[in-house]
């Protein structure tokens, strides 16, 4: 399927360059709906990968690329399930998101993804299975499942580790602070840091670029320079899994679900 | 280095021109929720415009429960 159009997510070849567009309102939570379409996106890819060179993966909505998981919607499904029910509906969702996430990470398509506002909890997950980040100025970037009592669920530890150094892991997981885009620059996550609303126009920019190389090259290079910690990224499922069945993060789940705040996430 | 004061000043000047609204009519022990008309989505936006402009880091645990201009620009100003 070399084009789509879903209720969460849509997809089109240019030149080249393959562009997924979330538009999932209010902020691209991912829950049941977004999966799916995530699921036909990865199920895409060896058609895509047949016809293009490079993925830029961007939100249309102003409130940024993606407020991660929408615990909401978890937390209705398993509600009224026992909890050694609710804690496996949990894992095979978490199974199937980073069957996603590994297959996106390791796609011979060079990966780029152009964020803006929010990129928070599974959303900077989403974005680090990509290759190279580039970010507007006014992005922020932050893992707030600590104060759920959680980890985060969808890759996000084993991909940070490999990506930049643990004292950096450390500060974003152990405290829940959200880092600004500068800063994210200078710890090394973001590629490129642009102008306000320049994310996109200099993702597209930097994807025409990679097309110019031999595209065996760059697949082997990219293998070479990041290769998928499989083995950590199930550890963290188990972790996760592990952390959710306790009594205290069922009570920080019931209050966070029933915050009338529409983005609750935020700190 | 400025004083508390101009970086009050600072922060009002910035306000205004971002969220569209007249200088002239904030003031230091405004709401800026209410004033600025913005939810805790602009909120976020207005901190990561902040931290750019002053070029310092603000951890969310120093802006919980901050609502107004002055509590604010201590905030920013203790970290200069």
């Amino acid at each position: 399927m070399l084009e789509y159009r879903g209720d969460t997510l849509s997809w089109s070849v240019e030149d080249h360059v393959v562009r997924v567009e979330l538009h999932r309102a209010p902020a691209n939570e991912i829950g049941s709906e977004m999966l799916d379409d995530l699921e036909r996106l990865a199920g895409a890819l060896p058609a895509l990968e047949e016809r293009a060179r490079a993925l830029v993966l961007y939100s249309s909505l102003p409130a940024g690329f993606c407020a991660g998981a929408d615990l909401r919607e978890l937390w209705r499904r398993g509600e009224t399930l026992p909890a050694s029910e609710r804690v496996a509906g949990v894992r095979e969702f978490l199974e199937r998101i980073h069957a996603v996430l590994n297959r996106l990470d390791d796609s011979s398509l060079t990966t780029i993804a152009a964020l803006h506002g929010m990129v928070f909890g599974g959303g900077f997950e989403l974005a680090l299975a990509c290759d190279v980040l580039v970010a507007d100025k006014l992005a922020r970037f932050c893992f707030p499942e600590l104060r759920l009592g959680l980890i985060p669920g969808f890759g996000g530890i084993p991909r940070l580790e490999r990506d930049v150094g643990n004292a950096v892991v450390r500060d974003l997981l152990l405290t829940g602070r959200s880092l600004n885009a500068k800063r994210a620059h200078e710890v090394g996550l973001v590629s490129q840091l642009v102008g306000e609303g320049q994310a996109l126009p200099a993702a597209l920019a930097t994807a025409a670029q990679t097309t110019k190389f031999d595209a065996g090259t760059a697949t082997a290079a990219k293998r070479f320079a990041k290769p998928v910690p499989y083995e950590r990224l199930a550890e963290e499922i188990d972790v996760f899994c592990e952390l959710l069945a306790r009594p205290a993060v069922e009570e920080g789940l019931r209050r966070f679900v029933n915050s009338a705040d529409p983005l609750p996430y935020l700190p | 280095m400025s004083t508390p004061n101009e970086t009050l000043e600072e922060i009002l000047d910035l306000a205004a021109r971002h969220f569209d609204v007249s200088r002239d009519t904030l003031a230091p022990d405004d709401d800026f929720f209410a004033k600025l008309r913005i939810d805790s989505l602009k909120a976020l936006e207005l901190l990561s415009r902040l931290e750019g402009h002053f070029g310092v880091e603000l951890p969310d645990w120093e802006m919980q429960g901050v609502t107004d201009f002055r509590t604010l620009s201590e905030r920013i100003h203790a970290r200069r």
